[in-house]
């Protein structure tokens, strides 16, 4: 009687990732078939932390549902709120005052840094390096400290109200944020770059892994870093202009490698883009009320209405459907990475699980955005 | 001329305007929403105050030609939504489409279908992103995509036998 020592090669066996592994930052399931260290088929597992957000929307009146935009994605939970007030004043026929546009325009780009801050950490974490993490966190507490002077929380801001803001912002929050700015602006070619970028083992762990290109951007709806990486310059910032965006002089970054460093060095130099919004808003932030003159009971008018603001992660959409009644008749939440994350199968392919896992990482994920 | 004209004019084909048969689709109205009808077609709706350049009304069984010529014309397509319209008996099914960059042009393609009867096909074949928007339809609506090659749930756990969108889902 033989009986095989080692499986044969065509013998595969499914592996379980998660839902509660480090590597996929919440709970995200990977259910991989392997045929050793190869990857044969990936498929994903979503819902781990779902909670009906849109069933919330239908049940409350508009302003009510303003908490839980923030508990989707709780990175970049200011451009949630953005997204969701814009909407709403959309429908509503709401003027949000400048000073409001401004105050919002930069909390939300402050959000921004702070999400691609953990981000950063959060990657090289899963590639092994400690050390990043530290830094990384260290600047961004810097951001949490001045957006809870603003907004009163740390993560998950209710900050945003039809026709404005909750709280106007003060000098120090202003001379704040100024002396952050020139201290990342410190930090990021030293740190950053010299200590991490031009390091060669990261180098070669993301270089030409996982491989986007601009054809499956479309085919799936891929927005955000994970498009620019790929070399399509889209941006709804720049594209779709809303808000006070368009006073603004910022490029968008776009690399044509189409693979994970290329994310990476999207996500980097964006940075430095919404440290050029926030100055010139700050140089420019004008005088006036922070609040429209809006009723306490919004009814807008019947009708469908769309939304799309550019989170840290791409393109959100907020699709509401009105019939004219105190709450919302139907809401859709378009999330960026659940778009995002549903090329993982195809792009994973034949891959070694080691680079999956730093192509899992260089997507960005935020689970309760994708399970909403 | 500007983008959302040369997309009117590349989907007009698809609605002669002796269109024969007439779909009995909802609108939503104040107050009561009561039926009404609207012959299958394109129409140029405000950017500013809509969020989308052209809302586009078809038969289910026009939703894969609608979808055809959009991805010729380079769309992506960036999320479905379902409606239930409790009243009227009806469904409705949202599919919203962009660009990647270059011009601005959404288009809302929309189509209504028997509550009791969901049925559309499925888009799975122009576009893979179709996959997991029309899974998650399917979770919350009931909506059955007619052909996807894999219409599971998706954010629900795996054995609901409900569909909690509906507007007479109670827990």
């Amino acid at each position: 009687m033989t009986v095989p020592i080692y499986p044969r090669h065509d013998e595969t066996f499914v592996l379980n990732l998660g839902p509660q592994h480090p590597a996929t930052h919440g709970v995200l399931r990977v259910k991989l078939t392997m045929d050793g260290e190869y990857i044969v088929k990936a498929e994903p597992v979503l819902g781990y932390i779902h909670r009906m957000h849109e069933k919330m929307a239908e049940a409350g009146t508009f302003a009510q549902f303003m908490p839980n935009t923030a508990r989707m994605d709780y990175l970049h939970a200011l451009a949630f709120n953005h997204g969701w007030a814009l909407v709403v004043e959309k429908a509503a026929g709401i003027e949000v005052p400048p000073r409001a546009e401004y105050i919002r325009v930069i909390t939300v780009e402050l959000n921004r840094i702070h999400s691609h801050l953990l981000w950063w950490a959060a990657n090289l974490l899963d590639l092994g390096a400690f050390t990043p993490l530290l830094y990384a966190f260290d600047d961004r507490e810097q951001v949490i400290d001045l957006l809870e002077r603003v907004t009163g929380s740390r993560l998950t801001y209710c900050y945003m109200r039809f026709g404005g803001v909750l709280n106007d912002i003060d000098e120090e929050f202003i001379s704040g944020t100024r002396a952050f700015l020139v201290r990342l602006r410190e930090r990021i070619p030293v740190f950053y770059h010299d200590l991490v970028t031009h390091n060669i083992i990261l180098i070669k762990r993301i270089k030409d892994i996982g491989i986007i290109t601009p054809e499956m951007c479309q085919r799936y709806g891929v927005t955000g870093p994970v498009a620019r990486g790929s070399g399509i310059n889209y941006d709804v910032r720049k594209d779709e202009p809303y808000s006070v965006y368009p006073e603004f002089d910022f490029d968008v970054p776009v690399y044509d490698e189409c693979d994970s460093m290329a994310r990476y060095m999207v996500r980097v130099d964006e940075m430095e883009q919404s440290m050029r919004i926030i100055e010139q808003a700050l140089d420019a932030l004008p005088d006036g009320p922070i609040m429209a003159k809006v009723p306490k009971m919004l009814k807008p008018e019947a009708g469908y209405y769309y939304s799309a603001v550019e989170t840290a992660r791409g393109s959100l959409g907020n699709r509401l459907v009105c019939n004219g009644d105190k709450n919302p008749y139907k809401l859709k939440i378009r999330s960026p990475t659940f778009s995002n994350l549903s090329l993982f199968g195809e792009v994973t392919q034949g891959m070694l699980l080691a680079d999956a896992l730093a192509f899992l990482g260089s997507l960005d994920l935020v689970i309760p955005e994708i399970d909403r | 001329m500007e983008r959302y004209e040369k997309t009117r004019a590349a989907l007009d084909p698809l609605f002669p305007s002796n269109h024969e048969q007439e779909a009995v689709v909802v609108e939503p109205s104040d107050a009561e929403p009561s039926p009404q009808v609207r012959l299958p077609g394109v129409v140029v709706t405000e950017y500013d105050r809509t969020g989308s350049h052209l809302d586009v009304l078809c038969l289910p069984e026009q939703v894969v030609a609608v979808g055809q010529v959009l991805e010729e014309e380079g769309f992506f397509l960036e999320s479905i939504a379902g409606v239930d319209w409790l009243q009227q008996g009806q469904l409705e099914v949202i599919y919203d489409f962009n660009l990647l960059g270059g011009d601005q042009c959404r288009v809302m393609v929309r189509t209504f279908i028997d509550r009791n009867e969901p049925v559309v096909p499925t888009l799975t074949g122009i576009f893979s992103a179709a996959d997991w928007h029309e899974r998650e339809t399917f979770d919350f609506y009931g909506v059955h995509f007619q052909g996807h090659p894999d219409l599971t749930r998706i954010l629900l756990p795996e054995d609901a036998d409900f569909h909690p969108l509906l507007k007479d889902f109670a827990p």
